[in-house]
Order: structure tokens, then sequence, then C-alpha cells
């Protein structure tokens, strides 16, 4: 039988199926962090069983972190006690942690990749339902609840009933100014937030064939976003090429041997999936969004839409938008340019790009934080660090920080946040925000203009 | 974990699509370290504005709805994977969630804790709305052996779907945890030939 990417995955993990119910999958990585994993630990510490293979997990400290000082001790006595309880969880099971300060510290989906963890084939969880990052490796990974944490834990498995397939096709070249963030944003605005609700989703075609891995994770990293557990790309030369020389990647001829391996995953030419969709690259623009849910975008020259729904309405009251106004031109006081959707190097590089030369608005408050130590190295190293600080911005830690506002980088209330994240959720970054997705580069030029700016003429 | 089996109760409802888990529980209530008092905060941003004080327009302030059965709008759960959203509902006294379709996180940290998500048609979540709505004293019962939810006094009824290992789990209070470690040997025989 012809088999997709997923099958040859899902079904090679199989330990046991339960007849007529959820079958039994065998977890190859575990990623965990301070705030859905507490309560894992005292479960299985309550009943008394054992954590069965530490080795298999990696542990980071990222969503309850401060993004400045990070050498001073966490002030929030709540959130430092979060994170000490996470160092004493790991230091017990004797599970690698990566903490505050350590060179391999960051959020967790942009740490694991980065130090080839992360690897085509895998299956990986995360209490975290952006975990359907890592699937830009052709890797089964998704974001689960603590409960399920706890599983994996207690037998490095977990009881899961088979999603079914779903496969997005986008063909063509994308049009300049045109970014990952874009293709992901233009894909959820047209299928919507449940589209991919009980399914795993192949991301193929042209468009992603020619992207990067920083932008492929971007891209996987929102499948949960239209509802799908979890979005993978077929591995090929660019994922073998990235992982390649990383600290955790099989070296020497165990490199070559789990390459040849890595290839037979794709797709099966002719393999069936249970819904597809199709788009034109020709017919993505920059977008950003203008409501509380990321389907809720627009190509960032059109208007906002009408629409009669209790819940449409509440969402633009929400966000003090009208039916049929264009967001061009709208003053923006906050920039947001980091989280794992949009944290990694080549974020930074687009960022820095356009504002090379340039300077930052007065009227702007601009947050850039980077997703990992390694990046913020990097950034430092490539000299992107002197150009945002030239125009006038300040590089901050690694952190998830604004993307969920658990620490203190939080927007204030009614104002706005072009943001390079991943959710526009009311009070997502903070009690009455108001946030508008977009891409690193709509999220620099607004930075620089202190407004929203149709960015399609402003490409040289 | 609690049983559930059959569930009698009024209802209360609350008609918004999207309801995502960041509304169900804030961010900035996930900094403890064990799964109680998240009841407090459930939906804390809808229940109270900034300054603390009581939002009255909202419906779990309205001294006219009480019950453990909350009645939502489509795509419930959607959003962040954190299962401080199901003990925030837990916590707050809810036993049932029902609405036209779940997000698939929050559908199993659900199951996971006792609180059963009830996935019912748009057109039948239109009429227990409409029942509540109306008449605030109407008790729902969800029967979860037979997987029928009905608007009591009435002969208004729909059957549910749900797995049946968890029907299983859900009506003898089990969890997978204990499942999963009694298949030791064969995860192990499962290492042994795989890795």
């Amino acid at each position: 039988m012809k088999k997709t990417l997923f099958d040859k995955i899902w079904d090679a993990h199989v330990v046991d199926s339960i007849e007529k119910g959820p079958q039994v999958l065998y977890i190859d990585k575990h990623l965990i962090h301070e705030v859905t994993s507490p309560q894992a630990f005292n479960e299985l510490k309550e009943r008394g069983i054992p954590i069965f293979r530490p080795d298999q997990i990696v542990a980071t400290a990222d969503h309850n972190t401060p993004t400045i000082d990070q050498h001073l001790p966490v002030k929030d006595a709540l959130s430092r006690n979060q994170l000490e309880q996470l160092s004493k969880n790991c230091k017990e099971n004797g599970i690698t942690l990566y903490e505050l300060g350590h060179q391999y510290n960051g959020i967790v989906h942009v740490m694991a990749p980065e130090l080839g963890i992360t690897q085509p084939g895998m299956t990986m969880v995360c209490g975290d339902s952006h975990t359907s990052t890592h699937g830009a490796f052709g890797t089964i990974a998704f974001g689960i609840g603590t409960s399920q944490v706890a599983q994996v834990f207690a037998s490095q498995c977990l009881l899961l009933k088979k999603p079914k397939s779903l496969r997005v096709t986008v063909n063509g070249t994308l049009k300049k100014g045109v970014l990952p963030k874009d293709v992901i944003l233009y894909i959820i605005s047209q299928i919507g937030t449940n589209a991919g609700t009980g399914y795993f989703c192949e991301y193929a075609g042209e468009v992603f064939e020619n992207m990067s891995m920083e932008g492929r994770m971007t891209v996987c990293n929102m499948s949960i976003e239209m509802g799908a557990r979890g979005g993978m790309i077929a591995p090929d030369e660019t994922t073998f090429e990235y992982i390649k020389g990383r600290k955790f990647a099989p070296q020497g001829e165990d490199f070559d041997k789990k390459v040849a391996e890595w290839k037979t995953l794709p797709t099966d030419e002719g393999a069936i999936f249970d819904k597809e969709y199709t788009f034109d690259a020709a017919d993505i623009a920059p977008m950003v969004t203008y409501g509380t849910n990321p389907g809720m975008g627009i190509k960032i020259t059109e208007n906002i839409p009408e629409q009669e729904s209790v819940s449409f309405q509440k969402s633009l009251e929400y966000m003090d938008f009208k039916a049929g106004e264009s967001l061009i031109n709208k003053p923006i006081n906050y920039v947001f340019i980091g989280s794992c959707t949009n944290s990694r190097i080549e974020d930074f590089r687009v960022a820095a790009n356009f504002i090379k030369g340039k300077q930052k608005a007065a009227n702007v408050t601009a947050w850039l934080v980077p997703g990992s130590k390694q990046v913020e190295a990097q950034i430092v190293e490539e000299g992107l660090k002197d150009i945002f600080e030239n125009a006038g911005f300040q590089l901050r830690q690694p952190g998830c920080s604004a993307c969920l506002a658990m620490n203190d980088d939080k927007i204030p209330k009614g104002e706005y946040c072009v943001s390079t994240s991943n959710r526009n959720f009311e009070g997502r970054q903070g009690q009455g925000a108001r946030t508008i997705l977009a891409s690193p580069l709509v999220a620099a030029a607004t930075a620089v203009e202190g407004k929203i700016i149709d960015i399609t003429k402003h490409l040289n | 974990m609690e049983k559930f089996t059959t569930l009698v109760s009024k209802a209360i409802p609350l008609p918004i699509e999207n309801i995502d888990t960041d509304q169900i529980i804030p961010a900035r209530f996930l900094k403890a370290t064990d799964k109680s008092g998240f009841g407090d905060n459930v939906f804390r941003d809808w229940r109270f504005d900034k300054s603390g004080a009581a939002n009255t327009d909202f419906v779990l302030n309205s001294p006219t709805y009480s019950g453990s059965i909350l009645i939502a709008g489509d795509n419930f759960g959607c959003g962040s994977s954190r299962e401080h959203a199901a003990w925030a509902l837990v916590g707050y006294g809810f036993k049932a969630i029902v609405s036209s379709f779940f997000a698939d996180i929050f559908k199993g940290n659900a199951l996971n804790n006792g609180l059963l998500p009830v996935q019912v048609s748009e057109k039948f979540l239109k009429v227990l709305m409409n029942a509540v709505q109306e008449n605030p004293e109407v008790e729902i019962k969800i029967d979860l052996e037979m997987q029928v939810i009905s608007i009591e006094g009435t002969d208004l009824f729909e059957n549910f779907e749900i797995d049946p290992y968890k029907k299983t789990c859900m009506m003898n209070g089990y969890d997978d945890i204990d499942y999963l470690v009694s298949k030791k040997e064969k995860i192990e025989a499962y290492e042994a030939l795989k890795i």
C-alpha cells in the first residue's frame, strides 16, 4: 500500500493496539519546560512511578523567564519557584536541562532543532502546542497536556488514536516580500482555525521544497492554529544539510546511514490523503491579522471583511477595528519580533536588512527577542546587533517573552502590537492588548515607520 | 480521577465561538506547580475587569444561571495545550462541556481530568442554547453509558460519540498511566527491536 510520510513514521512507532481503541505510540524524544511539567513530576512521585527513560528527555526554561538581566535572580517569586522546581526535578531524575543562562538555553522549539536533537523519522512531544514546529524535519511532533507528559514520563509512550491525514500543497514562486509567515497566515485565513482538527498535516509543493529550514519551522509551527495537531514537511537535502554537524546529530558514517534511512520517508507517489487543499504561490501576499484568532487574516492591502456573527463583532470590538477599513497607516506603538514562530537567525536577518540605515520610530517600543542563546550569539557575530542598536533598537535575551506575556514583557491595555508570534487571542500579549500577527519584515517596517505600511511598495 | 456516569444539571450558556484556552485561563496564572486553585481564575479576563471588579455582563457572574454544564460555541478549547484550562473548569465546578466542536488537545486534557466533552450537532447546540436561555431552570441530562444528551421534561435529545476506551476510563475513573505502565514488557521489547 502507498504510504504517506506520516503513516510511515506512525506505523513504525506503534508498540501495541487496543481493539477498537487507541494505539500505544512510542515517543523518541520528550521535550519539557517549566510550566507544563511540575504537575506531571508530582503525579509520578505521588504514585511511586520512576521516570522510565530520562535519557530521552531534554529540558529548557523558556516560558516564564525574564528577557533582561538573566544573570540576576528572577524577581517574580512564583516564576522563580517554577524555575527552581524544574531544576530540582531534572536533577533528581537525571534529565538534561539547559537552564537560564546556559549556552544552549532557549525556546524549546528553537533550541532542540539547532542542537540537532530534532531529526527526521522521530516521534517527539512536548507540553506545548507549538511542538508542531519540529515537523519541519519530517518528524511526527505534537503538543500534549500535562497528564500526557506524566504518561510519557512513566512509559515513554502515549495512548492515541491515529489522526486523519491532510495535505496542503502550494506550488509556484512566492512574490518578493512574501515570507513563510505570510504563507501560513494565508493558508489559515483560507481554510479556518479548525479545518485541521483531527488531522496531521503535510505541507507539499515547490514553495516548501524551496524554503529554508527556518521557514519550514515557521510554517509547521502554526499548524495548530488551523487545529492540526501537527504539520510536517518531507525531509530532503535542505534538511540533511541543516542537521549535519550539529551537536546531537549522528556523525560521520552514522550520519550517512541515517540519511539513507531518511530518504525513504517522503510520501509515496499516489498515496491517498483524507483531505487536500491546493494553493497557488502567486495568490499569496504579505499578511496581517485584524481579529482575535489567527484565521482572521487579510493581505496587507485588503480591507477588513464584513461578517454578521456575534463572535466576529465581538472580535472587531475588542480590536477597535471596523469592518471595511484598511490597516495601512494605523499607528502602532509596540512591535515584537520573537517567539517560537519567528525568532531564528533568518528572521533577524530579514529585520536587520530592512532596518539597516534607518531609525526606529520615536513612538514605538520594540522588543527584539532571540529564540535562543545560540541565535543571540549569531546575531552578534553577524553584526546584526550593531545594525539594531544603531537604529535605536535594543536586543533582549532569549525566551517566549511577549508571545504569551507570562513574564514582564506585557503589551499595555488597548495598545496595538505588530507581532511575529503565533496567536492574536484576546489578552494573549497582556490584559486588553491587541495583537496584529505579521512577518518579521512587516514587523520591522512597522517599527521604523511607527505605523503599518504597504510593504509591497517599499521593496527595492 | 472522578467517575462520570450520569449527570443531571442546570447549564450555563456561553454562545461564543473559538473560545481559546488563553480565555479559559490566561498565561499569567500558569505559574503554580500544583493543580489546585485554577478555578478561581477561570475566564478571568471575561469575569473581572483589570481592577478586579466583577463584570456583571458575563454569564458566570449572572445570578440567573448556574449548574455544572457549560454550553459553548463551536471550536471550544482551541489554542494552547495548557491542561490548566481543564483544571480551571473542573476547579470551578464544571463536569461537562457541550459544544458543536472541540479542539483536539483540549478534548484529551478534559477526558484525562474527568471533564466530559459532549460534541453535539450545530442544530442541537442551538436547541440547547435556546432552551437554557429561555428557561435557565431547565435541566440537561447527560447519560454517558447510553451516550445521550437530553433536555429534561421534553422529548428533545441527541446521541453523542465518544471513544469506547475513553468512555470506559471516564465511567470507571481510570487514567492512562496504569495501562501504559502495565505494558512495560511490550515497550521494552519494542525498544530492543527498534532502537
